[in-house]
């Protein structure tokens, strides 16, 4: 009975003891779940246009915030290295395409899954061959983006009815807006313009596509590049809140999740998915995870996932899955 | 000349379904056998032992265990650290519980342990499957890995958070801990994986090892013929993790000597992994080729480059072994993608008809 209490109830009383630190929480779990649903959305994108499941998107966005910070440490003024740093992306699109996905058309998703863990072995060698593997402080005064951070005191929100206290960093609330912006952009991309329905023609059928005069190498490039972009924003962002280092790599797992929630062909699951995997994790550590020891951050959000996929295979937003024999 | 079965006739059932129908393979089977316990003893000092030969064979039997499930049965997992891990602290509270037992005894039964977790593990499988699936194995490793952490029970409450494998005896020779020679347990090792090999070997050539490939190449339609899933996708969970769980047991004690959580965190996983692709999914001997082969490559690097004039930082090999390996997976699913024991396959079809190609 006391045990069921400490589970189901403590919890919700200390939520209702401290609203404005409740709050707090769940501003901390919304950037933390809109940072996984950028990752989340440059494995969307590829896997709409070609079917593969891009392992590689954590490494991506290291590599692609490394390449920026690099640039600059070398001299490089900063919106040059941004740009130069986009270049690279596309250089990386191109070599991708044209040397790994090429070769793998018509493969079982299974081995082009390991074609991308191959790529993100090799991305971490290279990354820590060129850049070294220290971590690195992002540029993030030189980009023009906000620090700081607003201190909201809404009154009756505190302990006991005092007064409350809410801090929100600028970069968050920048990160949101960034992540906003991002996903209406790609929606129109996909929906309104030329290259975006041959996008979906793509991941709808690839020899019809062909038939119709759509390239595919072309295509893949292009949502490669489109994927390098976003790589770049998530590393900026991420950067800005802590260092820029390989242990991000390991937190871009938690994109897996995410996806799986939002389904893996869903522009707005990846980000509903995202919010879900944020809030729940930072609820479940602050609230929850005490009675366990803590650090339960680290597989919570896996078996959030677990649990959703048992009851619903195809994820919150996904197709239904339909097998032939 | 050297390897064709011109003339070689089958008489009996029994020889028609030999593990290996063929003279000459059997003969290289006796000399691979005599230069592992002869050759290789005799020879080969300390550090070759203990630093190649030992965790060559731990890191086989690992990869075994994955090709079990990812190569035969088709279940991709990306837990099998986190299943290692179990095994080796299954064999840490064993032996902590009874230390006066064999220790090669205890490592071979903290194998079920590691059965015992893999089979909760792969229930999500009879649902989802393919990528879905990973994700699950993901969870498995990263909630295994936090239950070392977490759980002081499993390391005894001693203050590092770490397992120190203590000296214990098999046999009446010492086996494990600080005292124990490395010979002796190259011996363990070397017959604790050629056991395993033996055993699967035969399994896969089984009714069982035929519905996991069943399983693997269309599971719907094996569904229809009458395999069923949830014994097939169980057993292949099961198999899987004991092996890996007994790689992972004998990895610390007689490899490692010690082990933290981290040892047995994703990177092992991914490791092993790539072993399995390397060498070649869904064949035994491919196993043994993948770890040998990345095992070494490091190590080959290290006294090779500087041999060449190239002046290199351990932490340079380690980049380059990386990118290596990378690049090497990727060519070798582009190029091969049944791995080095394809090569073996092609290499021995050569041979049959050689030096008349085209007869």
């Amino acid at each position: 009975m006391n045990a069921l209490y400490t589970v189901f109830v403590d919890p919700f009383v200390q939520m209702g003891a401290q609203p404005d630190f409740f709050l707090q929480v769940l501003w901390e779990g919304s950037v933390a779940g809109i940072l996984y649903a950028l990752i989340a959305l440059g494995f969307v994108l590829i896997f709409k246009a070609s079917g593969v499941f891009n392992f590689a998107q954590g490494i991506m966005v290291v590599f692609a915030a490394l390449s920026l910070v690099g640039l600059y440490e070398a001299g490089v003024p900063a919106w040059l290295a941004l740009i130069l740093a986009i270049a690279i992306m596309g250089v990386l699109a191109l070599a991708v395409e044209g040397l790994v996905m090429r070769h793998l058309v018509n493969q079982p998703e299974i081995i082009l899954l390991m074609s991308t863990i191959g790529l993100t072995y090799f991305l971490i060698g290279f990354g820590e061959f060129i850049f070294g593997g220290e971590p690195k402080v992002m540029v993030t005064e030189e980009l023009g983006l906000p620090t700081g951070s607003t201190v909201l005191e809404p009154p009756g929100l505190g302990r006991e009815g005092g007064p409350g206290l809410i801090i929100l960093q600028h970069i968050d609330i920048a990160a949101a807006v960034i992540a906003v912006v991002m996903v209406t952009v790609l929606g129109i991309f996909f929906n309104k313009t030329r290259i975006g329905r041959a996008l979906r023609a793509v991941a709808d059928d690839h020899q019809a596509a062909l038939s119709v005069g759509i390239s595919l190498n072309q295509i893949w490039a292009i949502v490669w590049f489109a994927a390098g972009i976003v790589a770049l924003a998530t590393g900026i962002m991420w950067g800005a809140r802590s260092d820029v280092s390989f242990a991000l790599e390991i937190v871009a797992l938690k994109a897996l999740p995410v996806l799986i929630l939002g389904g893996f062909t869903s522009i707005p699951g990846a980000i509903v998915g995202g919010l879900i995997i944020g809030i729940g994790e930072k609820l479940g550590e602050i609230y929850w995870g005490p009675l366990v020891g803590g650090g339960i951050e680290s597989w919570l959000a896996y078996v959030i996932a677990l649990i959703f996929l048992l009851f619903r295979p195809q994820g919150l937003f996904g197709e239904r899955i339909i097998e032939r024999v | 000349m050297l390897y064709r079965e011109a003339g070689q006739f089958k008489t009996s059932y029994a020889a028609d379904q030999a593990v290996f129908p063929l003279r000459e393979d059997r003969v290289g089977l006796v000399l691979t056998l005599l230069v592992a316990f002869i050759v290789v003893p005799v020879f080969a000092n300390d550090f070759f032992l203990a630093s190649i030969m030992i965790p060559f064979l731990i890191f086989a039997c690992a990869t075994i265990g994955l090709n079990i499930l990812t190569g035969y049965a088709g279940q991709l997992s990306l837990g099998t650290g986190a299943f290692m891990g179990v095994g080796a602290y299954a064999a840490y509270k064993l032996t902590t519980f009874f230390p006066e037992a064999n220790i090669i005894l205890l490592v071979v039964v903290s194998g079920v342990f590691s059965a015992g977790i893999g089979i909760v593990f792969g229930l999500p499988s009879l649902r989802i499957k393919g990528l879905y699936l990973a994700v699950t194995t993901l969870a498995a490793q990263f909630f295994l890995e936090w239950c070392f952490i977490r759980i002081p029970w499993l390391y005894n409450y001693n203050a590092s958070g770490a397992i120190e494998v203590p000296q214990r005896e098999a046999f009446g020779v010492i086996a494990c801990g600080p005292a124990a020679d490395p010979l002796t347990r190259y011996f363990i090792v070397l017959c604790v994986t050629l056991a395993i090999t033996f055993l699967m070997k035969n399994v896969i050539r089984g009714h069982i090892g035929r519905s996991w490939m069943m399983i693997r190449d269309m599971d719907i339609a094996a569904e229809l013929i009458g395999i069923r899933p949830l014994y097939a996708k169980l057993s292949a969970f099961a198999v899987s993790s004991y092996i890996c769980g007994v790689a992972g047991a004998m990895m610390v004690f007689f490899w490692l000597g010690a082990a933290e959580p981290s040892a047995f965190s994703i990177s092992l996983s991914f490791q092993i992994l790539f072993m399995a692709i390397l060498g070649g999914l869904g064949s035994l001997m491919g196993s043994y080729f993948g770890a040998a082969f990345l095992w070494i490559l490091p190590v080959l690097l290290r006294f090779t480059l500087p041999g060449l004039g190239i002046d290199i930082g351990a932490e340079t090999v380690q980049h380059l072994t990386f990118m290596i390996t990378g690049a090497l997976i990727i060519f070798f699913l582009i190029a091969e993608p049944h791995g080095l024991a394809r090569l073996w396959q092609i290499g021995k079809e050569k041979l049959r008809v050689w030096p008349f190609p085209y007869g």
